[in-house]
């Protein structure tokens, strides 16, 4: 409902931008950026690119609304965005974590832009200048290049961006750092002055730059990465008050790099590892918390035998590894359950309540999931649940019907898309809980058995034959 | 009411030798019932809960299917994903009833609100019939000999290697209940017999249709019933009792068998199922002969009117019969059936029957393997039941002989011979302990009234008289009964061995022992399955021998050519004719099939021998019996089968030779030994520069023991 007001009031105010732009009513630009640096990140399918931004209140009014623009592939594929203030100089710095929310601009700009506006702290006043550290996370943003491979090809990926940052402040001085996964670049678009020392493109620097100047690029460059993808992931915590939380994962991985072509041939795998299926992987790395037991690892048809478990006092390390080596397209379905001790979890707050402190995040490093759905299953009996998260989810209630439950569970559901392993944060779920309820189900089965001899000593007993 | 009780709260410790022996027959069933359970989880815990083999992956499929879509939708199932492109009638060509009774306890449990899968139902519906099956013994040891000959049936059935062969954790197959299914009928109707009540009559009525429902078997009792009445109308022994039973029995079961629909009317129009119905009528005639003999006074006049009707009754039914034949109204027996009266008539007819290896003629080996010393103990229970003729020891003896003659002509019918094995050997084992504990007993009470008496010249005289009269008699039977524990003790450790070494395997995940001692696990199947279900397109038609199908349908959700049914002869061979031919030739079938895959499986580097090269002759056999552009000759060399360099031309550039060993050449499996070494056959193979023109390498798993190819399109003609 929210979202619907919001999409009609941002129809309206481009609606509205539209008439004032021929009008030609100026945006307050109060911001200048003094210095820009850009470092990219292109050593796996994520990419990071961390953004150092000196800015500047040209204006003549403090000012606290920093806008950041982007463009509509880039927020289409954009999995977070961060930023922090740095204060103090050299080692001694310190960073403060900002506020940074989508917006609509009342100015349509010449291009199709999107914009995120950060909150900075404290207004900055007019002549006062402040660095802003931004991280951006892209997913799915690499091209393969040819699309299809075959076995014993390395996978080449396309990266577009502009050499020149988008920005809707004037940017007196900017730099671009690429950085490539190895040495390999079949081409790359110049834009003098650039320069190429082994792993690392360097554009720039470029000195005032006008609002929203762009000058598309695009690096063509080997990158073997595997290029893990999971789908979906479903993950279900269920909590047993009797001392145990039961974790079953739902995964689709798929290989998301370019596709596979032709032949799969088990010989030439088998023997020229280093020229073959350099972009495939075989093994998955999962880490999950301490004093983790019980741990399955299968797939709707059995058990999958090749995985290994190191468990140490700090942290579980579960190896995986699929049924066939994933190359590109490939696609499998796993299951990993394991049993967590309840007292490492659980807590009681203040109020009488009791909450469910968990990591929210997929335990396989380096993974993107498109689609992270967590349900949270309460025990039966548990009332009015309400869920932490520290970043936007979707989140509803189900009801699931566990073993001798007569009432059903109360499952808190909370999905969130594109997800990094960036995101990998803590949340709550908040609920009330009567410890009798615990002893219901023990409690039915015994009466059941009662039940059973009794019917059966009256059975005994009883003559229930005609004749006498 | 309340008097008695109290007075029985005074003293619960006082048990009355009745109720003594009640508690402890009760726990020792108890105890059996469990043991039954128990020992045949050894599959799941050497490995996993899991379906086994090939049959099984089908009966789970179709379990699965009927938990989701509901009976009705089972019942009309039309599966598109077998035998393409003709697809399959599932309703109708199969026993629903393991189906049905996995989705009905899958029901009952989800109603008591225990959440398990269906694939733990199915896993474990053998072994819980099979313990239903050692309390079904009991009664049955108990209907035809005393309570203590049921009880010791109980106890070797339940570890019985040639019963656990089929009822293992996991083994989802048909004869999982059907065994239960037959005994229980047979238990049913002896007890029909017996008492001569409609209601047990009915009973086993009820009891045969579960069976028919399970199981093809029961042409089986269908057949064997008849043969006892009919013994017992020849040995004089004709009564009401029996009367009343079989006709109850076959009226009432072949209404309901008919119900089934793979059955439908064969009980009325299969030759198979005629000598039933000859009894039924014959049974009518000798009741009327009877009351008419009760009417008529006079000998003469009856034997003369004897003569007349049993000439009538005869010739109208062999009249019958060959009407009924010969307008095809009746039809013939089956090549399944010849070939169990006659175990040479499936090798020259119907190789598709012979090339099953459970279908094989038993060697005595298997039978020491399945039975032990219940091979030995069976000739002495057959004894001591001539010596006791009853109706109810007369079945069991024809149950046991006919039974014993079917394991010899097949491998896989051991399993209907088992359970009667088991009861006669344990009226052996029950009447010889009995007779020994007796004489022992009888001993001692005379040895204690002698001192009792205190006199020591009686007790002497009275000993001296007991010695002379049967010398070392106290010994003797002491020994031989310590001889008959020692055998019972070593007969459960075989069935245990057995049971942990040969039949705990689920044969889809194959375990060997690495050269550190370390188990090593071949998990190939599934791997090349599931890379199947993952990877290929959803409508994929996978080509590969039939006995691969029906897992590849479960498993790996793909449609298949031919599938573990065989009920196309042809089409079986179409695949055999493709496997043999040249690859040129092949093409044109496969292009013809509409194929995309081509699944073959290869023991060649790990040495797992049944693999597709070892039943490559089969393939020939089978193509050959319909094509006969494929002759067998052509694959042997002076009669003899090889692959290496002396092998036939025709072998060496075969589809199947060549999808088997492709790039083989290159590889070396084996330390010291030439690049291109077979395992499995221990030969260098004699082609390895093998080319394919239509066909590429799509997937191989780790250990190369299955091979998947894929169909490339035609070439552009220009």
């Amino acid at each position: 409902m929210e979202a619907r007001i919001r999409a009609r009031v941002n129809l309206a105010l481009t609606f509205f931008a539209l008439l004032f732009f021929v009008a030609g009513s100026s945006p307050p630009r109060q911001f200048v950026i003094s210095n820009a640096e850009r470092r990219i990140d292109l050593s796996s399918h994520i990419i990071n690119v961390h953004l150092t931004l000196k800015v500047e209140n040209a204006g003549t009014r403090p000012a606290s609304e920093v806008v950041l623009a982007l463009t509509p592939t880039e927020v289409d594929h954009l999995a977070m965005v961060d930023a922090s203030a740095i204060k103090g100089k050299r080692k001694k710095t310190t960073s403060l974590r900002l506020e940074v929310k989508p917006t609509e601009l009342p100015d349509a700009p010449p291009i199709d832009t999107k914009y995120f506006t950060i909150y900075l702290a404290n207004p900055l006043n007019s002549g006062e200048s402040t660095t802003l550290e931004v991280l951006y996370v892209f997913t799915h943003f690499l091209e393969p290049f040819p699309a299809e491979i075959a076995q014993s090809e390395s996978q080449l990926v396309f990266y577009h961006d502009t050499a020149l940052i988008l920005s809707s402040y004037h940017i007196k001085q900017q730099t671009t750092f690429i950085k490539t996964p190895s040495t390999k670049v079949e081409s790359f678009i110049r834009m003098e002055p650039t320069n190429r020392v082994g792993t690392e493109i360097k554009y720039g620097p470029y000195e005032d730059r006008p609002p929203y100047s762009i000058s598309p690029i695009h690096v063509h460059f080997e990158n073997n990465s595997p290029f893990a993808v999971v789908e979906e992931l479903v993950q279900e915590i269920e909590i047993s008050h009797w001392g145990n939380i039961q974790v079953t994962e739902h995964y689709k991985l798929i290989h998301a790099g370019a596709r596979h072509k032709g032949v799969f041939s088990r010989v030439d795998y088998q023997s020229r590892q280093s020229s073959n299926g350099a972009s495939s992987f075989r093994y998955l790395l999962a880490r999950l918390p301490p004093r983790v037991h019980s741990v399955y690892y299968r797939d709707e048809i059995g058990n999958i035998s090749s995985s290994h478990l190191r468990t140490d006092s700090l942290k579980s390390e579960l190896q995986i590894e699929p049924r066939y080596p994933l190359f590109g397209g490939w696609k499998a379905t796993f299951v990993i359950g394991y049993g967590l001790p309840l007292q490492d979890f659980l807590f009681e707050s203040s109020d009488d309540k009791r909450y469910l402190n968990f990591t929210f995040g997929c335990p396989l490093i380096g993974m993107v999931v498109d689609k992270l759905t967590i349900k949270v299953v309460l025990p039966e009996g548990s009332t009015d649940p309400s869920p932490v998260v520290p970043f936007p989810v979707e989140h509803h209630l189900e009801a699931k019907y566990s073993s001798l439950d007569v009432v059903g569970r109360t499952v808190v559901v909370l999905e969130k898309k594109n997800f990094v392993p960036m995101h990998n944060s803590h949340f709550q779920v908040y609920y009330s809980f009567k410890p009798i309820f615990m002893l219901a189900e023990s409690l039915m089965l015994a009466s059941a058995f009662f039940m059973l001899f009794v019917a059966c000593v009256a059975y005994i007993h009883i003559d229930l034959s005609i004749r006498k | 009411m309340s008097n008695s009780s109290t007075s029985d709260l005074l003293k619960p410790f006082k048990l009355k030798t009745k109720q003594q022996e009640l508690l402890i027959r009760v726990s020792i069933l108890c105890l059996v019932y469990i043991l039954a359970f128990i020992t045949r989880l050894f599959s799941v815990l050497r490995y996993e809960s899991m379906i086994h083999e090939f049959d099984p992956y089908f009966n789970y499929r179709t379990t699965l299917y009927l938990t989701q879509h509901g009976f009705y939708d089972f019942w009309n199932w039309f599966d598109y994903e077998s035998w393409y492109p003709l697809g399959r009638i599932v309703g109708g060509t199969l026993y629903p009833g393991l189906m049905v009774t996995a989705a009905l306890i899958y029901r009952l449990l989800h109603f008591l609100r225990f959440a398990v899968h269906i694939r733990e139902v199915c896993v474990l519906t053998a072994p819980f019939f099979a313990s239903n099956t050692t309390l079904v013994a009991y009664f049955f040891g108990k209907e035809i000999w005393d309570s203590g000959a049921g009880l010791v049936a109980a106890i070797l059935i339940a570890v019985c290697p040639g019963y656990i062969s089929r009822s293992v954790a996991g083994s989802y197959d048909n004869e999982g209940v059907a065994i239960f299914a037959l005994l229980f009928t047979f238990y049913l109707f002896v007890k029909a017999v017996n008492k001569g009540s409609l209601a047990w009559g009915l009973a086993s009525a009820f009891g045969y249709f579960y069976m028919v429902s399970a199981w093809g078997g029961y042409v089986f009792i269908i057949n064997l019933i008849p043969l006892y009445v009919l013994v017992l109308l020849i040995t004089g022994r004709y009564s009401m009792r029996l009367y009343v039973a079989y006709n109850c029995m076959y009226i009432l079961g072949m209404l309901l068998a008919m119900q089934i629909r793979f059955v439908g009317f064969q009980h009325v129009q299969s030759g198979e199922h005629m000598a039933a119905m000859g009894v039924f009528f014959l049974m009518q005639v000798f009741y009327f002969l009877d009351w008419v003999k009760h009417m008529l006074s006079d000998t003469k006049l009856f034997q003369e009117f004897l003569s007349i009707t049993v000439t009538c009754a005869v010739a109208a039914g062999g009249i019958a019969l060959g009407v009924g034949a010969a307008s095809g109204y009746i039809s013939p027996w089956t090549g399944r059936f010849y070939s169990l009266l006659d175990p040479t008539y499936a090798k020259d007819h119907i190789p598709i029957i012979a090339s099953v290896s459970e279908h094989q003629p038993t060697a005595w080996s298997s039978f020491m393997f399945d039975f032990h010393i219940l091979l030995f103990l069976f000739p002495a229970g057959l004894y001591f039941c001539f010596k006791r003729l009853s109706d109810a020891t007369i079945f069991i003896v024809m149950y046991g002989l006919t039974s014993m003659y079917f394991a010899g002509v097949m491998v896989r019918l051991i399993l209907v011979a088992t359970p009667a094995v088991c009861l006669i050997s344990a009226i052996a084992v029950s009447a010889t302990v009995k007779n020994l504990t007796v004489l022992l007993r009888s001993k001692n009470k005379v040895a204690q009234i002698g001192s009792t008496k205190g006199t020591s010249s009686a007790k002497a005289s009275s000993k001296a008289s007991l010695d002379q009269s049967q010398p070392f008699q106290k010994n003797g039977a002491m020994a031989l009964l310590f001889g008959a524990f020692y055998l019972l003790s070593r007969y459960a450790t075989h069935c245990t061995w057995v049971t942990s070494e040969a039949y705990s395997s689920p044969s889809i995940v194959l375990a060997a022992r690495g050269a550190h001692g370390n188990r090593v696990i071949f998990d190939d199947y599934r791997e090349a399955y599931f890379w199947l279900r993952q990877n290929t397109p959803p409508d994929a038609k996978v080509m590969s021998w039939w006995d691969y199908g029906y897992q590849i349908t479960a498993m790996g959700n793909r449609t298949v050519i031919v599938d573990n049914n065989t009920w196309n002869n042809t089409h079986i061979a179409t695949v055999g004719r493709a496997m043999s031919s040249y690859e040129d030739e092949a093409y044109e079938i496969i292009r013809s099939l509409d194929v995309d895959y081509v699944l073959v499986v290869f023991g060649g580097v790990t040495g797992y021998s049944s693999d597709d090269i070892n039943k490559f002759l089969w393939m020939v056999r089978i193509g050959g019996g319909v094509f006969p552009v494929i002759k067998e000759p052509d694959y042997l060399v002076n009669g003899e089968y090889r692959v290496d360099k002396g092998a036939a031309p025709k072998m060496l550039n075969c589809l199947m030779y060549k999808l088997s060993y492709y790039r083989f050449g290159e590889m070396m499996p084996e330390y010291g030994k030439p690049p291109g070494y077979d395992r499995a056959r221990g030969v260098e193979i004699g082609n390895k520069d093998i080319k394919l023109e239509h066909l590429e390498e799509a997937f191989t798993t780790s250990n190369w023991i299955v091979r998947i190819y894929k169909v490339k399109p035609p070439n552009n003609r220009w």
